[in-house]
């Protein structure tokens, strides 16, 4: 049952390749956002995961105690996460410009429309 | 003041980004704002240079955190190479983008431009000085989130798709080494580089460190743009604005090849990247497809500036190709290139950039007989073609001699032939060019094109000149190179 003991990480693989596939199969660019979203989330779990020690607690310093989770991936994350929210932000201000200027989010449309204008030009 | 040079090499672009905002309903202010700062950077650069030049090491430490517990900056002849080559460009560049960017951006949007560009430069600034793995992260990001923001700016609406793809590839790169700094940190508890030197050998036989070596190869070559990995760059490169393009052409590939070099020489050692693991059996193939097959599709190509962006790719793999060899001798060719080909992309850009400023475009169609009306841009074009080509007297035909030496030093003399075969291939790519401005006959409808203007000519000058100069007096890059390149070879 050894296996079970890595229930954190299976979610992690799982999270992580969910979120990637997405990222790759999906035309629409919002949902490529979330793809991307999912594919991020995972690692930051990772990170969290890795930070936990068996029967720690948090890092406060009480009498008595000698184990303590690691919070150092926490901050470290916690960084992430803000660069993750600042992406997201870009992405989707892009993506508005994107349907202001083609009328579309469908890679595969806008991809039409360039290739319509190619021919024109 | 001078030991804090490290800190005000970031701090400065850093904190002048915002500063900028204020000067919104002043757009040339905000350029001579940013051009002063990206000169202070430059200056910043060369002072750093000079202190470590003798071989000497600079480690300042944050807040007076020392290292490994706070956030260190080290400054080698490495990085201070590196940084003298992003602080340079930026500074040049800045002349430059006063008449372009004027023309090819919103006015209203002209301070945010150059905002987003001064925190591009940072972050660019801070991936080569830290040294801090988490950090490196952070700064990827920085750099990365401001280029994808400088790119959407460019007129064309293909800009911002080019832009979304950059973004999403970007992030996976930098998510990629993310994972790869976790599984450091899991089995050694420091992000420190030089820490994480000394720690890995000790766990270096296990799954997890391998791991982390695979996923930060993988992303750090997304972000440089490694063949295959390189399919955001040709879109990013050609609808950006010009300045932006000869910014990031010039630095943003280079930096993260610094990265690369970094992990597998410093932080992992030669011997485990190049002697446990294959990886100059992985590079080498890569390397060698990422020059023949861009440079043949850069032949095909209708659009100069799309052209040039698919020969970076192919530089790129130059660059990667004398990594590849794992000789001290490799390295160095890989070090000068990463800065001759810097300074002839960036005057290969500029007269592209001075020619969009004049006709508005760079397909080619429409630069039939231009040479006649432009004729100091397109001689630019000319001599940063011949050093992107390699012929003798210019930096390209340096790195080239240096790479065609490491190869026959590795007993590699097919690629030493191969080597010989692709610069022909760049020299079909330059003459299509050269072919239709200087020998065809203007149309006769075409509109009226005159000189580009002063302002415009000097910086792109001023770096074909430079691809002049490094290609006879090649004394400093070399000694700059073969120095970094010993470093490296060395450990941390």
């Amino acid at each position: 049952m050894e296996w079970l003991g890595l229930y954190n990480y299976w979610v992690v693989v799982v999270l992580m390749m969910a979120g990637f596939y997405v990222v790759i199969a999906q035309g629409n660019l919002i949902k490529k956002i979330v793809g991307l979203n999912i594919f991020q989330t995972s690692v930051f779990i990772f990170y969290i995961s890795l930070s936990k020690l068996e029967g720690g607690t948090a890092p406060i310093y009480v009498e008595g105690i000698t184990a303590y989770s690691n919070p150092l991936p926490h901050v470290l994350i916690l960084t992430a996460i803000v660069v993750g929210v600042a992406l997201t932000a870009v992405g989707l201000a892009l993506a508005v410009r994107i349907h202001e200027a083609y009328g579309s989010i469908e890679e595969d449309e806008i991809q039409a429309q360039d290739e319509e204008d190619a021919r024109n030009a | 003041m001078i030991e804090h040079l490290p800190a005000l090499q970031v701090v400065l672009p850093l904190l002048a980004a915002p500063l900028i905002l204020f000067l919104v309903r002043w757009p040339t202010l905000a350029w001579a704002f940013t051009t002063a700062v990206a000169w202070a950077t430059f200056l910043v650069a060369a002072l750093l240079l000079e202190q470590v030049w003798g071989g000497a090491v600079i480690s300042y430490a944050h807040g007076g955190w020392e290292p490994p517990w706070g956030i260190e900056y080290r400054v080698d002849t490495v990085n201070a190479f590196v940084l003298l080559i992003i602080a340079g460009i930026s500074a040049i560049v800045m002349p430059f983008a006063r008449d372009s960017v004027e023309q090819e951006v919103a006015p209203d949007r002209i301070a945010w431009f150059y905002s987003a560009f001064l925190l591009a430069n940072a972050g660019l600034l801070g991936i080569a000085i830290t040294g801090d793995a988490f950090n490196i992260f952070v700064f990827f990001e920085i750099s990365a989130i401001a280029s994808y923001a400088l790119i959407a700016m460019g007129r064309d609406r293909r800009a911002l798709l080019s832009s979304f793809n950059y973004l999403i590839m970007g992030t996976i790169g930098t998510t990629f080494l993310l994972i790869g700094i976790g599984f450091m940190y899991m089995m050694t508890g420091t992000l420190n580089l030089a820490d994480l030197a000394e720690r890995l050998p000790e766990v270096r036989d296990t799954t997890t460190i391998r791991a982390a070596f695979a996923f930060i190869a993988v992303g750090v070559s997304l972000k440089l743009a490694l063949f295959p990995l390189h399919l955001w760059l040709p879109n990013a490169y050609t609808y950006a604005p010009s300045m932006v393009t000869v910014f990031l052409s010039a630095t943003a590939t280079k930096v993260a090849i610094y990265v690369l070099l970094r992990f597998f020489y410093s932080v992992f050692g030669a011997e485990f990247s190049f002697g446990e693991l294959p990886m100059d059996h992985v590079l080498m193939p890569l390397a060698l497809l990422g020059i023949l097959l861009p440079s043949i599709v850069a032949i095909f190509q209708d659009d100069v500036k799309r052209m040039l962006a698919y020969s970076s790719v192919a530089q790129v793999g130059y660059i990667i190709l004398g990594i590849s060899f794992a000789t001290t001798l490799g390295l160095t060719a890989s070090m000068l290139h990463l800065f001759n080909h810097a300074i002839t992309k960036a005057a290969l850009f500029m007269a592209l950039g001075a020619i969009v400023y004049q006709i508005g475009g760079t397909q080619l169609n429409r630069m039939a007989g231009i040479a006649r009306d432009m004729p100091w841009t397109m001689a630019a074009f000319v001599i940063g073609g011949l050093s992107l080509i390699g012929v003798p007297l210019t930096a390209g035909f340096i790195t080239k001699w240096y790479l065609l030496l490491a190869a026959l030093d590795s007993g590699y003399w097919p690629i030493a032939v191969f080597l010989l075969a692709t610069s022909l291939l760049a020299v079909i790519y330059i003459w299509r060019v050269v072919e239709v401005a200087y020998f065809r006959e203007r149309p006769a409808d075409a509109p009226v094109v005159r000189e580009a203007p002063l302002a415009l000519l000097l910086p792109t000058w001023t770096l074909a000149l430079a691809s002049i100069l490094f290609g006879i007096y090649t004394a400093l890059p070399v000694a700059a190179a073969s120095r970094a390149a010993a470093i490296l070879m060395g450990g941390y």
